[in-house]
């Protein structure tokens, strides 16, 4: 029998044999999967440099079994300029969340992206600021709890969730912005392939390339994991929906 | 016989730079540093190097901080309130032992205060003046010679130790111009290669990881002890300073950069009339020369310190000579115009009689 047993489904090799850190049902393990699916693919595992970012991804260095820079909170995009242009020929990514990408990094984000480097940006984005406990997010929806919006958000005094890939996608100088999620099968192949993509923009020298993920934070939103999936699906996707905002790569 | 130029500190201390190899320049403008960025945007090109125009003095030095990550000879320049908003990268590299120049040339404040020449950023690049408790190399040149010079001495003592070096400059040194004769950059044999950065040699299964982060049990403190550790060595090794007459003097006098070019011709003019002056100017703000103040003490010296602000490296003075009494003239930042050597000579001359 054993010899007829085909293996369909492994750790790609770019992640290491550890175990996370993450809560149970956080989404960052099946986000990190897929980009370490990507550059598996490509097979650029040795020439890939990893920018973490401040947050629940700062670990980047201890799961992925690549070079990694750890940038300051918001900084990472600036970071990771800085080692794009010195080497120019090795795929660059970085990994941040809302309140590191859309908060105190959205300078560095903007202009990043405006210069058309060649990079690949993760941006997860669960509504929350998951490492610091729970407090309101420039992505939380209007009207959810957070430890600092105990009322709820109130648009009028705390505005209204940044839509990031949206905004970014105005920008000459990105090629690809995508917001795709991972909380059914069907959205983690999608989500797989647009994070394939935004790689292979940045391989091709076609522009900045840009996946926003949408994940669950069960933790911080008080929830079981399986009811912190299916908010995603019925909070998330309608106020962010999902799809490719800009594709410039002449695809 | 060397090319003898005519050029203005900050072009100097931009073309030591791009002589010691330096290939990556991230900057913002601001008065009265700009012709840095000026000159580097125009003569980078020609040697296959980068020049951005960040969108921030916060962006610029984290693009330095992503480059020397990279084990590229990097540098970043900006003026005082420029500096205020690059400590958070500076915090940043010192902790994550990056390498790199970052040039100061200093201009009034607090707040956005104004654009002449002040030595009032003296506590914030010696003392750390970012987060943490970490020390960066402070390099004070007097000429528009030693702009050039000590951008090339920035990067080798900063790659040999792997901490940030600042020179620290003001817009005295940065805007006036004389004679500069540069020479060709020698690498110093010591300076090893950089294998702890991610310099792309493909060697595979080799991670490496640059980073200030430091959870587990005791690991933060000895990372701490560690970077502590470097700075005794170089408060043993790297001190430099100009003694000028300093064998007889009854009365020494110290100040560094622009104030202690006034403060030559002072002792020049109080030695004209008889008196034992001679000047002691720390050229390494950290390492300080704490040992050569020590002999001062030795030898019964009096001391007298001048600077552009209201008291800084005094206290630095003081702490190394402990019981010896030192006296301070300083001009507050922003008073419009520079302190005269004559100015200078009569506080010599009242302190020498007292």
């Amino acid at each position: 029998m054993s010899t007829e047993m085909k293996k369909v489904f492994s750790r790609p090799d770019s992640l290491k044999d550890v175990q996370t850190h993450f809560c149970p049902g956080c989404q960052h393990g099946t986000i990190h999967r897929l980009v370490a699916e990507a550059i598996d693919h490509f097979g650029i595992k040795d020439q890939t440099i990893g920018v973490a970012s401040v947050g629940c991804s700062v670990f980047l260095y201890g799961y992925f079994d690549i070079d990694v820079i750890e940038a300051p909170h918001g900084r990472a995009p600036a970071v990771a300029t800085g080692a794009k242009r010195v080497h120019p020929n090795r795929p660059v990514f970085t990994y941040q969340g809302d309140g590191d990408l859309a908060a105190i990094g959205t300078s560095e984000i903007i202009h990043t992206a405006n210069r058309g480097e060649l990079m690949t940006v993760i941006f997860v984005n669960n509504t929350t600021y998951g490492m610091t406990g729970g407090q309101m997010a420039p992505t939380t929806l209007p009207g959810q709890i957070t430890s600092t919006t105990p009322y709820g958000r109130d648009v009028t005094k705390a505005g209204y969730p940044i839509k990031m890939a949206e905004l970014l996608s105005g920008l000459d100088g990105v090629a690809y912005s995508v917001r795709v999620a991972v909380d059914t099968p069907k959205h983690v192949l999608q989500a797989g392939k647009a994070i394939r993509k935004a790689f292979e923009t940045q391989l091709d020298g076609k522009g900045f390339a840009f996946v926003e993920v949408l994940s669950s934070c069960p933790t911080n939103w008080g929830m079981s994991p399986l009811a912190a999936n299916e908010r995603v699906g019925s909070e998330m996707i309608p106020y962010f929906p999902l799809g490719e905002y800009k594709d410039a790569t002449g695809e | 016989m060397t090319k003898r130029l005519f050029v203005k500190g900050n072009e100097a201390v931009a073309m030591g730079a791009l002589e010691a190899g330096c290939r990556y320049y991230f900057g913002y403008p601001i008065t009265p540093q700009s012709d840095i960025p000026e000159y580097i945007s125009r003569e980078l090109p020609k040697l296959g190097g980068e020049f951005i125009q960040a969108e921030s003095e916060v962006a610029s030095i984290n693009m330095l901080l992503g480059a020397s990550a990279c084990g590229a000879r990097a540098m970043t320049s900006s003026s005082s309130p420029g500096i205020s908003l690059k400590q958070e990268g500076i915090s940043y590299m010192a902790g994550s032992e990056c390498p790199g120049l970052i040039v100061n040339v200093c201009r009034s404040g607090p707040g956005l205060g104004g654009i002449d020449a002040s030595q009032a950023d003296y506590f914030q690049s010696v003392k750390g003046g970012g987060h943490g408790g970490y020390h960066i190399i402070v390099l004070a040149p007097d000429s528009v010679q030693e702009m050039y010079d000590m951008a090339i001495l920035g990067f080798d003592l900063s790659d040999r130790y792997r901490v940030p070096a600042m020179i620290l400059a003001d817009a005295v040194i940065g805007q006036m111009k004389e004679g500069l004769e540069p020479h060709s950059y020698v690498a110093p044999d010591d300076l090893e290669t950089k294998d702890w950065a991610l310099i792309g040699d493909g060697k595979a299964g080799e991670q490496k990881i640059i980073k200030s982060l430091y959870l587990g049990d005791g690991e933060l403190e000895a990372h701490n002890n560690h970077l502590h550790a470097k700075y005794a060595v170089m408060q043993e090794k790297e001190v430099r300073y100009e003694g000028i007459e300093l064998d007889d003097a009854k009365l020494v006098v110290t100040a560094y950069g622009s104030t202690a070019r006034i403060a030559k011709t002072a002792i020049r003019l109080a030695r004209k009339e008889g008196m034992k002056v001679g000047l002691l100017r720390p050229i390494t703000l950290f390492p300080f020369p704490k040992a050569a103040f020590k002999q001062c003490k030795r030898d019964g010296q009096r001391i007298l310190c001048f600077e552009l602000n209201n008291g800084q490296m005094v206290e630095d003075v003081r702490l190394a000579v402990r019981d010896v009494e030192v006296d301070f003239y300083g001009r507050a930042p922003g008073a419009g115009s520079l302190p005269t050597p004559e100015e200078f000579l009569a506080k010599i001359r009242s302190r020498y009689e007292a």
